[in-house]
């Protein structure tokens, strides 16, 4: 077997495999020794519970526990799944102007959020390209909480931070803290929100998809958001690191084993399946949020008002139209996967695939990617290349498996 | 019936995994079993192959060790009946959920039969590696090239030393 250890989910090894002459790569190229990677509050809840630990933008995660990958994912969405998402990258920005602050770097119409509201966004860059994509929540006018991807802690803190220097020194409000204090864990499926309720005095029928509330959950003050990343219905709980393993137990407790501790190898697989985008692999600095499908998150203010780096660029492929546009792929044989080549029929190349892999839920491969608009309808008859080889597949939409967000009847 | 052989001293981090004290004497990364079985009367590649020599056939397939560490397999991909295989060389990938690996041969010669069952259940590779997740029946053009393959005992103390490298 040659191959190596492909655990790193969206990093530049996948690209590797994806080219025909593979060089062996030897699995121990990509294990950093132990003292390199930050571990999180539940780091030793992980190994104890049977975690199999790999790096992860610099952390120590858990790609999955002792049931398989698939038995994992299926299991997300008959009960339930836990999965800790601390090495993702927490901060709330203050002050009577971060509002309009973080306009100035976001694609949202973040004035316009109800407070306790909040949504997916892209942070863009000068060419209208996705710097990261991020949950942000408006708590108050004056008080905004948002999460960035752990590969882009370095990136994004940076950027806020330059430009928070510029509006500060013309005289604007805005501050920021970063929750290093603070564990954030994901608890998504059917049981989420029963088992849930059992931790806190808040009527969570009350908390619908995409809201927020501080509250008290297993006697510690959290930060709760209805959002997650995988289409199921569930929640994102920021909660002291202190009691980060205590809520865990709690959580899996009081679900009667139901709900499982999943791992990353799990969480992309459900991602996949909704259809969501991984930073990394199928949004990138050079793809804009009107190519990647997130026209939706781009505020109807902003489309017309701009007012965030590259709007430029954005609002001009509002007007004329995206040259490349994501679509969601099935495929027969192989698993497509990044970087494998999407062709016509005829064989003439219209894209490339940026994510896939075998869905557990559907049985059969899912995969997403980019191709020439006008060939991006649903049902358009592809050819992928895998190990150089071509296989039939179909461009369909996204989800793959419909989302059971918690909305208001 | 064939016997298992199970690696010693990993049968020795067993009783190490139980204790806590003991702790820093596991390596850094948790592996979901300490051992893999191990057949006698197989040879074994350094690729995690292992082929059957019996008479004029020889049945190839991956090793235990292999498919525990590749995952649930979703895809295998095997050669036509009557091509050949050479020693070292790919002939085939094996796709878990999250990896791909190509598949070297262990031994050179024509494909003499090509285990179709694995289209429709790949996952027998992951059940039973040895027997129901068998490969491909090869017919050998050069028998002395199991000479050097490893013998169980070998194989066993590779996977160790490897496993300990991570």
């Amino acid at each position: 077997m040659r191959g190596g250890s492909l655990w790193q989910l969206g990093q530049s090894i996948t690209r590797r495999l994806a080219q025909s002459d593979k060089k062996p790569l030897s699995p121990r190229r990509y294990f950093a020794s132990g003292a390199d990677l930050k571990k999180t509050a539940l780091y030793d809840f992980h190994v104890a519970h049977g975690g199999k630990m790999v790096p992860f933008a610099g952390w120590s995660m858990p790609i999955q526990y002792k049931d398989s990958i698939i038995d994992s994912t299926v299991n997300c969405r008959v009960n339930g799944s836990l999965f800790d998402v601390a090495h993702m990258c927490g901060l709330s920005l203050k002050g009577k102007d971060c509002v309009p602050f973080l306009e100035t770097l976001v694609v949202a119409d973040v004035a316009g959020l109800a407070p306790g509201t909040g949504s997916l966004t892209v942070f863009t860059n000068e060419k209208g390209g996705a710097i990261d994509d991020s949950v942000i929540t408006k708590v108050t006018d004056e008080h905004i909480y948002l999460v960035v991807n752990a590969g882009c802690r370095d990136k994004d803190l940076a950027h806020i931070e330059e430009h928070m220097k510029a509006f500060k020194s013309k005289g604007g409000d805005v501050s920021w803290h970063i929750h290093d204090e603070r564990s954030l864990l994901a608890l998504q499926g059917p049981l989420a929100a029963p088992v849930l309720q059992h931790l806190t005095k808040e009527d969570l029928s009350k908390l619908y998809f995409g809201q927020f509330q501080i509250l008290d959950i297993n006697g510690s003050t959290c930060f709760l958001t209805r959002t997650g990343y995988t289409g199921e219905d569930g929640f994102e709980i920021s909660v002291p690191s202190e009691h980060a393993v205590d809520l865990a137990k709690a959580i899996l407790e009081k679900s009667e084993g139901k709900v499982r501790l999943t791992g990353l190898g799990a969480r992309d697989s459900l991602r996949l399946e909704a259809g969501l985008c991984l930073y990394g692999n199928d949004m990138e600095q050079h793809i804009t949020p009107v190519e990647a499908g997130l026209t939706w998150a781009i505020g109807k203010r902003r489309r017309a008002d701009g007012g965030f780096l590259g709007a430029d660029v954005i609002l001009k492929q509002l007007q004329d139209g995206p040259t490349i546009r994501r679509v969601g792929f099935f495929s027969s044989g192989p698993p497509a996967r990044s970087h494998s080549e999407v062709h016509d029929e005829n064989g003439n190349k219209i894209g490339e695939i940026t994510s896939g892999g075998f869905s557990p839920n559907l049985k059969k491969n899912v995969a997403m990617g980019y191709v020439k608009s006008g060939q991006h309808k649903n049902g358009t008859k592809v050819k992928i290349l895998v190990r150089g080889k071509p296989y039939e597949g179909n461009i369909t939409k996204m989800p793959f498996v419909a989302t059971k967000y918690y909305k208001p009847s | 019936m064939a016997l298992r052989m199970w690696a010693s001293s990993t049968a020795n981090a067993l009783k190490l995994s139980s204790s806590a004290s003991k702790s820093h004497l596991l390596p850094a990364f948790s592996i979901s079993r300490c051992f893999s079985s191990v057949l006698e009367g197989l040879k074994y590649a350094t690729s995690h192959e292992w082929v059957k020599h019996d008479g004029s056939v020889a049945t190839v397939g991956i090793t235990d060790h292999a498919q525990d560490h590749l995952g649930e397999v979703v895809f295998v991909e095997l050669p036509e009946e009557k091509s050949s295989v050479s020693k070292e060389k790919n002939f085939g990938a094996v796709e878990s959920v999250k990896a791909t690996s190509e598949i070297l041969s262990p031994i050179s010669g024509e494909v003499i039969e090509v285990n179709t069952k694995l289209t429709d259940s790949p996952g027998l590779i992951n059940s039973s590696p040895y027997e129901d997740g068998w490969m491909i029946k090869v017919k050998p053009s050069n028998p002395a090239e199991l000479e050097t393959l490893m013998g169980p005992k070998e194989y066993t103390k590779f996977c160790e030393e490897e496993d300990a490298a991570h």
